[in-house]
């Protein structure tokens, strides 16, 4: 009985439109990043592919890169590790006791206003800090960055999950024998599991991604990050396509297996972080 | 778990450390929430109060060692004073007005198309995903090679049609144009996500009741579904507002807040004087100033989201 329409055609080829340009600018960098030189020049789609970008990147005696990536690696895992850590107990304690809404309301409005926060506020502060322990130029300056950065989306997520498991399952455990610590690490954490995994996957990703504590918490590559050295390398040498391309798609790549593998919970992840508070 | 828990600790008499465990037990609410206190102890309150102090004093790093001098109100008068300050707000708010209005009609017209779609949800949702993930400075570098006056996919993709491109984001009326256009693909996401799960949320009957009564597509939009998406809308464009003052990565990269002071924004001039001039003191003073406006903007932020919920 429904009578033909065109709407179906117009609609997906509007969100068509929508994937090509969030699409282009990720293609064209792959593809500049798998070019000579002399093909970025003369722009043709038939070209070679060629892995010469990349192997200069990597190249320890060419690039620092290497080196970065491993700092990358080493903040965002230990980023997560510690947040983690800190917004488990702290979810746990905050949905399993009866806490004065003035101290649950005060921690809550805090990381809130942490999140809102422009990170460029706490340069100063930060620097001074890093400064006093000696930490400056080095990842422990920059996970300390990163601890405050993923605090709040952290915390929100796991609560989240807390919240969703009945208190008798705990009390159940305890009325057998165990400890509140044994009931927490064995029966809780085991199910909450996919809030873990997600807090852990954004901790991580949110921590590879950022640019500006890296960028004023350290000086050379002894704690550089990734970021940083894409940024350097851009401003030096912005004829360098080819590493350019190469060296910003490399970065993706977390962010592309996310996408790939770990979706769902992200996208719950984001969305919760966005709309608390 | 098939060893029971704890088995010995009823038989004997209670030792040193089975009272200890019944202490850390019975105060395990406060050990558990202690590294969070601690760390925002350390990591926000003191950095908070560092932050005042810096406000009104001049720092310097002698020898590795902070060296204080309190100079009172004179950043304030250094401030009125800077030519740079007003510019920076002025592109500040052109920045963030021009992208949470593009923004929210972007997502909005998106996520309602996709709402409406059963095929190929999942690829929409999934492609989308990605510039939210990616490293904002991966996408900087991105866009400078599709920005790039010879080489870049933009004026490539012109000269095709005969067409002369324009230098971009080193001309001083299209940088920031330029920069808004990397803004609306990384952050319409942000937007899109948002308001699809509101969307998503929203019962369904009363759309088909108004479909039965005869009400046509548009006139369920504008009396259904936009008054039920109010809430999810005025917090999503909260949001997005706070979050655009912090845009920093894109700009440093793109532009450097140039060309002259076209794309200075408040966060990138912050940076500017706390790295490039190391005037720490007037850093932390403008510092302060933003996260007042911010500040501003959460509370009446919480007072509007207070009044939508219900």
């Amino acid at each position: 009985m429904k009578r033909f329409s065109a709407e179906p055609i117009f609609r997906h080829a509007f969100l068509m439109l929508v994937v090509i340009f969030t699409l282009v600018p990720i293609f064209f960098t792959l593809m500049t990043s798998l070019k000579l030189f002399r093909d970025i020049i003369s722009g043709s789609l038939a070209f070679t592919p060629t892995l010469v970008n990349y192997q200069r990147l990597f190249d320890p005696s060419q690039s620092n890169f290497l080196r970065l990536t491993w700092n990358s690696l080493v903040v965002a895992a230990g980023t997560m590790v510690i947040v983690l850590v800190i917004a488990n107990l702290a979810a746990y304690s905050l949905s399993r006791f009866p806490w004065r809404p003035l101290w649950s309301g005060l921690l809550l409005g805090t990381i809130l206003f942490i999140h809102m926060l422009p990170p460029v506020t706490f340069l100063g502060p930060f620097y001074l800090i890093a400064r006093a322990f000696n930490i400056y130029d080095t990842v422990l300056a920059v996970i300390m960055g990163h601890i405050i950065l993923n605090l709040p989306t952290a915390t929100w997520i796991l609560l989240d999950f807390f919240a969703g498991i009945p208190k008798e399952l705990e009390e159940a455990a305890m009325v057998d024998g165990a400890n509140r610590f044994q009931a927490l690490t064995q029966v809780l954490l085991p199910i909450i599991q996919p809030g873990i995994a997600a807090a852990g996957a954004l901790a991580f990703i949110f921590s590879w991604r950022d640019f500006l504590f890296a960028l004023s918490l350290t000086s050379t590559p002894r704690g550089m990050t990734i970021p940083v050295g894409i940024s350097s390398f851009v401003q030096e040498y912005s004829i360098r396509y080819g590493e350019m391309a190469a060296g910003a798609f490399f970065a993706m790549i977390p962010a592309l297996l996310m996408v790939a593998f770990a979706q769902r919970y992200i996208i719950k992840g984001l969305t919760l972080g966005a709309l608390k508070g | 778990m098939n060893t029971p828990l704890n088995s010995s600790s009823v038989s004997r008499p209670p030792g040193l450390i089975s009272r200890l465990g019944n202490f850390i037990d019975r105060t395990f609410q406060y050990w558990t929430i202690a590294p969070l206190v601690i760390t925002l102890l350390l990591l926000m309150a003191y950095p908070s109060l560092q932050l005042l102090r810096m406000s009104v004093s001049e720092v310097d790093i002698v020898k590795g060692h902070a060296v204080w001098e309190f100079v009172g109100l004179k950043h304030l008068e250094t401030a009125l004073q800077d030519p740079v300050v007003p510019v920076a707000l002025r592109n500040t708010l052109v920045f963030v007005i021009a992208v949470v209005i593009i923004e929210t009609l972007l997502a909005l017209t998106i996520s309602i198309l996709v709402s409406r779609s059963h095929h190929l949800v999942g690829l929409y949702r999934t492609v989308l995903l990605i510039p939210l993930l990616v490293p904002p400075i991966a996408i900087g570098t991105m866009w400078r090679l599709m920005y790039d006056y010879n080489y870049g996919f933009i004026n490539q993709a012109l000269a095709v049609f005969g067409i002369p491109g324009p230098t971009w984001t080193a001309d001083p009326k299209l940088a920031m144009p330029s920069i808004i256009l990397v803004d609306l693909w990384h952050w319409t996401s942000f937007m899109f996500l948002i308001i699809l799960a509101g969307l998503e949320s929203l019962p369904q009957e009363l759309n088909e009741a108004a479909r039965v009564d005869g009400a046509t597509e548009s006139q369920i939009f504008r009396y259904i579904t936009l008054p039920l998406l109010r809430p999810t809308l005025v917090t999503a464009v909260m949001l997005r507002t706070i979050f655009a003052f912090k845009v920093f990565d894109e700009i440093f990269l793109l532009t450097g807040g140039g060309p002259g002071t076209a794309t200075e924004v408040i966060s990138l001039y912050i940076y500017d004087v706390f790295s490039g001039q190391f005037r720490l003191g007037y850093a932390s003073f403008l510092a302060l100033g933003l996260a007042v406006i911010i500040s501003v903007f959460v509370i009446f932020y919480r007072r509007l989201g207070r009044r939508t919920q219900i």
